[in-house]
């Protein structure tokens, strides 16, 4: 549920544009703060000094249409851009207090604590308790039985421990979309992240496993925060407590899901969640 | 943000704006068919022509016909459309709307009835001025709040919520003069009682006129002021 309910005035220097209408979210509730970012892909410019704070345990979703810098914003939050030198970029994250491009960041650590999910599930070729066991298998080694326990944990909070348990050891593939886009999460959580990125994780699914995930992104943020990025208005007016919408790059509102999707601040954003020609 | 009626019909499917468009429509006649129940009730009562009293309470089925009929197209358009923001608002309100004018109507009808009751009874015109005066100041009301809402025009909106104090305030003193008329003649007791339930049926009239108007601020500013009193709303910050 919301608890921030303060937006900045619009007209006031706080905002990052002077335009946008972005709610102000304590830093003490922070898990991402975002300053002055800016990204291109060699000179095609692809975020535009973007300054907003991401709650902890909370879901977050980013909204816009496509190329509106979404998915570019959400892979820069656990640094996969850094595998394209192609991209340059200014402004700081700091994730829990830390700037995470510092030089004693280490890329694997921070991607453990931030992780990533996909649109298209992609299960490693072995099977479904390799897939969870994968990460964990990086990390320090565990006794066997640990290791078991930490996996049956990773499964059920991931809502899919019923439906596999009696065939752990059969291949990922054998999963439905649903279930392995669920064995991802799994995967993901087995390595105890702090945030969770979710990028479309349910575009590629039918309804009821839609459903399903949406379920589990719900059950999760009590431990995690969530951060989502979605074409689909519904499922962010379902699932997120916070809605960000962004355009060609610029953030343009920011606010409690609730207010954005029953009374936007700003034109731009109505035009867009009601369908109208912007 | 605000919304007015160029930009509400903007969207990029024409057959949702068309399927909007209509709800807006349908709500106008409604409001048009109970606009005039409430006139011609009052001219039976003021003509003493039971006809026309006979023929706006056998009307008011026609009015909660279209009530049904406008419901089912709101509901239709939540659970196809699924709309968002100012679109969102609009089926409510229209929905909320439709049920207070089908309570005019019923207040209408209750009119005629009295109305009915008092050409029978064949009893002078006691009160009679303060109906046309309040009736007049009420269908008023019901008109301009139905012109804001199809203008989206908060001004009018407000200015309707403001009517509702004079109206009561008119049917307070037409109430205190009729029970003077009581005490004074007893034998009037029975028709007097007739024109205080139509009084007090356009007093109502005025309440939901007052609801609508309500709407439209909540249709156009998203803000829901239908437990705040009048004097108490920041105007400022409305037509801001």
């Amino acid at each position: 549920m919301p608890v921030f309910d303060s937006v900045t005035d619009p007209a006031s220097p706080a905002s990052a544009v002077s335009t946008a209408a972005v709610i102000e979210i304590p830093a003490s509730a922070s898990c991402f703060e975002i300053e002055g970012l800016s990204l291109a892909y060699g000179d095609t410019p692809a975020l535009e000094n973007l300054t907003l704070r991401v709650p902890r345990q909370r879901v977050t979703a980013f909204i816009g249409p496509s190329g509106c810098g979404k998915t570019t914003l959400l892979r820069a939050l656990n640094r996969l851009h850094d595998l394209n030198d192609e991209v340059r970029r200014q402004g700081h994250i700091h994730l829990e207090g830390q700037e995470i491009h510092a030089p004693e960041v280490e890329v694997a650590e921070l991607r453990r604590r931030v992780g990533m999910v996909f649109q298209t599930p992609n299960p490693f070729p072995m099977s479904i308790y390799e897939n969870v066991a994968f990460g964990l298998r990086l990390q320090a080694p565990l006794k066997k039985r640990q290791r078991d326990e930490m996996i049956e944990w990773a499964l059920r909070s991931a809502a899919l421990w019923d439906e596999v348990k009696d065939r752990l050891h059969d291949s990922a593939w054998s999963l439905s979309g649903g279930q392995q886009q669920r064995l991802v999460i799994a995967r993901t959580l087995a390595v105890e992240p702090e945030v969770l990125l979710l990028d479309e994780p349910a575009s590629a699914l039918d309804p009821i496993s839609t459903l399903k995930i949406e379920e589990l992104i719900r059950s999760l943020k009590s431990r995690l925060t969530l951060i989502l990025v979605t074409h689909n208005m519904q499922q962010a007016a379902r699932v997120s407590d916070y809605t960000a919408f962004l355009h060609a790059g610029e953030l343009v509102e920011y606010a409690a899901t609730d207010a954005l999707f029953t009374n936007p601040r700003l034109a731009q954003t109505e035009n867009y969640i009601t369908g109208r020609m912007v | 943000m605000d919304i007015t009626s160029e930009t509400h019909s903007q969207h990029i499917s024409k057959q949702f704006n068309h399927e909007l468009e209509e709800l807006k429509t349908h709500l106008m006649a409604m409001g048009g068919m109970v606009e005039r129940q409430v006139q011609e009730a009052v001219s039976a009562l003021l003509d003493g022509d039971s006809r026309l009293a006979e023929r706006v309470r056998d009307n008011d089925k026609a009015v909660n016909d279209l009530q049904l009929k406008i419901d089912d197209e709101c509901t239709r358009v939540l659970a196809r459309r699924q709309p968002a923001a100012s679109d969102l608002r609009l089926v409510l309100a229209v929905i909320r709307a439709t049920s207070d004018l089908e309570r005019i109507g019923d207040e209408a009808s209750k009119i005629a009835r009295n109305a009915l009751a008092l050409i029978e009874a064949g009893n002078g015109a006691k009160g009679f001025v303060e109906v046309r005066h309040i009736s007049e100041h009420v269908r008023k009301m019901v008109r301009d709040a139905l012109t804001a809402f199809a203008r989206f025009d908060i001004d009018l909106a407000l200015k309707v919520v403001h009517e509702d104090d004079a109206v009561d305030s008119e049917y307070t003193s037409a109430m205190r003069s009729l029970m003077t008329f009581m005490m004074e003649d007893p034998r009037s007791i029975s028709s007097v009682l007739s024109v205080m339930w139509i009084l007090r049926a356009l007093e109502r009239i005025g309440d939901h006129a007052d609801n609508l108007a309500e709407y439209v601020i909540y249709l156009v500013k998203g803000l829901d002021i239908r437990h705040i009193d009048p004097d108490e709303l920041d105007e400022d910050a409305l037509k801001r």
